[in-house]
């Protein structure tokens, strides 16, 4: 049983089978909020998604790396709010220039998650603790630099959130929303048609196996927490433009929402199976639960979180599914 | 004396496709040292798994009959309440608890639900004593050596009143002193009135120790014998134990043997796990191009560990030891080194290490030799999947399509994409660690052709394997392993598989 038939006519490879179902998961919602709503089955919509969840879906980007490993990264929340932190204090305080503040902050992040890949592998420890000592140690720098939040007012910083690029039929996405794409189609790319891509996938399905066909394990491993490092800053960049400051508090909890993208998004937690496709899917769909919330208007916030957890089991218990059946 | 303790008669175990023991018969007379021998995969220790319960009764055929009361066991707990007690060799003790709290696990020494340290400790010392161990009953397990783990062991089945003790190659893993020692307590044991089962490979163990053996072969039993009454020599039980029926059928193969490819000199390797054993002893190896060389030894000889620190120093500490490539000497640091001299290495466990389960076909053939797939670290895929379809056809890897995931295929084609990605790297010597492991007989002569076509395009091929007609009927040399040392080296025409036996059961001098 390699495949599932669909109506005895289309087969569709069991690896493909969870992104599928969050695929479907997706229209779904769209197409009740579109039937229960006024206004909500536009294109705008969906856009808007795109542009309120930008940095979470970059941040998701780095995260599916370290998940397809068979890792997991808790430090990304903290990365995030420390960029921020980093960024407006350094364009507010000194008055630098963002071509010069922004390289910085991604060089920190990346730095910061090549430490952690090295003590995960060079000691073996697990990725969970490391990930969480450098969550606690981001989390407090951000209040070495200052315990309130800090506005940016960089002119040049200030334009560029605010551009709105034009599309057709009076649609529009923000820069950051560009961005975002850019970095989803390179990483799908990295991990598709390149021999570092391979070996993400190789660890994550058999470490040992990895290890005994030659590949470089440790090096893999390195890598992936310092791409999940740079694209927390580059996530902590664009929650800047869309928060216009800088705050310890930002991104509280962002760690999760990525983890839980990822693993709605069809990854298994265990690594070496998954799509950025379906991260990208796993962002959205928690997006469209914000909207849909918001467009109801009765029901209080709190609900995305129990619509979020909801859907958590039953895509842990599809992977379940998932995994006894191809180990058999 | 002669009453027995336990009668197995007529045990038959049946695995999916697999007859593991068929109509087995077993008499320990009460008090004696009853020997169990029989080869690798000859069904020793599912024998004694059904005696201990943990293939509970329904499970098997047959009758076991101890002190005279039928036995239907559900599980261990049946079985030691019964007063059966199972030492295995991989030690099942918990290494953070202490050896008193080891000797009382699930067993502890409480008053009201709450444990008398007092009481465990005191009575855990009387036990140790009773074994000859030397220690505070409160030092933990990490910090004693195997061979006073073994006493712990021991100590825990005492501490449940056993009466009849199994051991499952108890010296395996012990050097000589704390063997000596062993020996010495089951005899002490034996005296106390305490009947043991033990399976052992070293033969010289089982001729100074055993009142009577049991051989068994293929899954059945072949003879007991009483060792003073048939005067039982080494000869006696080899003869017994070999003779495994000649059923495999092997396509016919002419050699053409080239120059040396690889040697291995004086190799030496620690184990990781128990400082200071070596588990690879002095061995030198000479694989030469176009011959396939077979490498026989029984379980524990070090056959695996010898090849994985070959490759790449995958397994082992302290390696010592010259590898020479085509006469000149390498440095092999690691696996990618021993793949760039062209060294393949094909693992005797394919699931957890030879395969990526959850991934298909195409990727696991590409895995190993990637750089020859891919420019400046980007994959060509198209050639990737030309040269999976290319091994899908030549291997007659028995698949939907490339795309199939490997997890779902039957060994034998499990083991064709081994072979295959293996194939790819282009290596001039293939170890290949019991290729035929779990392979129906079908395919395993496909196995043969292929490892003989690789022969021919003048590879050097060193098999591993369990199954002395296999090396007979394949290799065209064999070297036997016994104790991490290479005690022999034959050339096909003069190995027979009692001679085999012989050097691979010999003992240290």
């Amino acid at each position: 049983m390699s495949t599932l038939t669909l109506g005895g006519r289309t087969a569709v490879p069991a690896k493909y089978l969870p992104v599928l179902v969050t695929g479907c998961l997706f229209v779904a919602m769209f197409a009740v909020g579109g039937f229960r709503y006024e206004g909500f089955a536009s294109g705008q919509v969906i856009l808007n998604v795109f542009i309120d969840n930008a940095f979470l879906l970059v941040v998701a980007v780095g995260m599916t790396f370290v998940i397809l490993t068979g890792g997991i990264d808790l430090s990304v929340g903290s990365v995030v709010a420390l960029s921020t932190m980093i960024s407006a204090s350094l364009m507010e305080g000194p008055g630098w220039p963002p071509y010069l503040v922004i390289p910085l902050v991604l060089a920190i992040g990346s730095g910061l998650g090549l430490v952690m890949g090295y003590i995960v592998h060079a000691f073996d420890i697990q990725p969970f603790i490391v990930t969480l000592a450098g969550m606690f140690l981001a989390r407090g720098l951000c209040y070495t630099i200052g315990t309130d939040s800090i506005p940016i007012r960089d002119p040049t910083f200030t334009a560029f959130a605010q551009t709105r690029i034009d599309l057709f039929a009076d649609l529009w996405i923000s820069p950051s929303v560009v961005i975002a794409v850019v970095v989803v189609v390179v990483a799908a790319y990295v991990l598709h048609y390149t021999r570092f891509g391979r070996s993400v996938y190789a660890a994550g399905g058999s470490e040992q196996s990895a290890l005994l066909m030659g590949l470089p394990v440790g090096r893999t491993k390195i890598t992936v927490y310092t791409v999940s490092g740079f694209c927390s800053a580059l996530g902590g960049v664009l929650l800047s433009f869309y928060m216009l400051s800088g705050y310890g508090l930002h991104a509280a909890g962002m760690e999760l929402d990525a983890i839980a993208a990822v693993v709605i998004g069809g990854t298994l937690l265990t690594g070496g199976s998954g799509f950025l496709f379906g991260t990208v899917l796993g962002v959205l769909v928690l997006g469209l639960i914000q909207t849909i919330i918001i467009f109801e208007g009765t029901l209080l916030s709190w609900w995305t979180k129990i619509f979020i957890g909801m859907l958590l089991f039953v895509f842990i218990l599809l992977q379940r599914l998932f995994s006894a059946r191809s180990r058999r | 004396m002669t009453e027995h303790i336990l009668r197995m008669s007529g045990i038959t175990k049946t695995f999916p496709g697999v007859k593991a023991l068929q109509d087995v018969n077993l008499s320990v007379r009460r008090g004696e040292i009853h020997a169990i021998c029989g080869e690798n995969g000859a069904g020793k220790s599912t024998l004694m798994k059904v005696l201990s319960g943990v293939y509970p009764h329904g499970d098997y055929e047959g009758e076991i009959l101890f002190e005279g009361k039928r036995c239907e066991f559900g599980g261990i707990r049946d079985s030691e309440h019964a007063g059966i007690v199972i030492i295995h060799q991989e030690l099942a003790l918990s290494p953070q608890l202490s050896i008193a709290e080891n000797i009382f696990l699930g067993n502890e020494r409480a008053r009201r639900g709450v444990i008398d340290w007092n009481r465990t400790n005191y009575e855990a010392a009387a036990l140790m004593k009773r074994v000859g161990l030397q220690e505070n009953p409160t030092t933990t397990i990490a910090d004693i050596g195997v061979g006073k783990q073994q006493l712990v062991e021991i100590a825990k089945a005492l501490s449940k009143e056993v009466r009849l003790l199994i051991l499952d190659e108890p010296t395996a893993a012990l050097n000589d002193d704390d063997s000596a020692h062993l020996l010495d307590l089951l005899r002490g044991l034996r005296d106390e009135g305490i009947t043991c089962v033990i399976i052992s490979h070293k033969l010289n163990e089982v001729i100074a120790i055993a009142d009577s053996v049991t051989i068994i072969r293929d899954g059945r039993t072949i003879e007991t014998l009483d060792m003073a009454g048939d005067h039982v020599t080494e000869d006696r039980i080899i003869s017994g134990m070999v003779g495994r029926a000649l059923d495999n059928r092997f396509p016919p193969h002419e050699p053409t043997i080239g120059d040396e490819a690889l040697r291995i000199e004086d190799w030496t390797v620690y184990s990781p796990s128990q400082p200071g054993r070596k588990v690879v002893d002095n061995a030198s190896l000479t694989l030469r191009r176009g011959e396939i060389v077979g490498l026989a030894g029984l379980m524990g000889a070090g056959r695996t560990e010898l090849a994985m620190s070959v490759f790449g120093r995958a397994w082992g500490v302290h390696i010592s030891g010259k590898l020479f490539k085509d006469g000149k000497p390498i440095d092999v640091r690691n696996v990618q080194d021993a793949i760039r001299h062209g060294i393949a290495y094909a693992t005797e466990d394919r699931k957890r290490y030879g395969l990526n389960l959850i991934e298909d076909i195409k990727r696991n053939i590409s895995a190993a030799g990637l750089t020859g797939l891919s420019k400046r670290g980007w994959v060509n895929e198209n050639e990737e999947y030309r040269v999976a379809e290319q091994f899908h056809k030549s291997m007659n890897i028995k698949a939907p399509g490339v795309d199939s995931v490997v997890g779902k295929l039957s060994g034998g084609n499990q083991q064709k994409v081994v072979l295959s990605k293996w194939i790819l790297t282009e290596p001039d010597v293939l170890i290949l660690d019991e290729p035929t492991r779990g392979i129906d007989v079908g395919a395993k002569y496909e196995i043969y052709t292929i490892i003989n076509r690789l022969a021919d395009q003048g590879k050097a091929v060193l098999v591993i394997s369990s199954e002395l007609p296999e090396l007979l009927g394949l290799c065209d040399r064999i070297y036997t392993l016994s104790e991490g040392r290479i005690t022999g080296e034959v050339p096909r025409q003069e190995a027979t598989q009692e001679s085999l036996m012989h050097l691979m059961t010999k003992g240290q001098e």
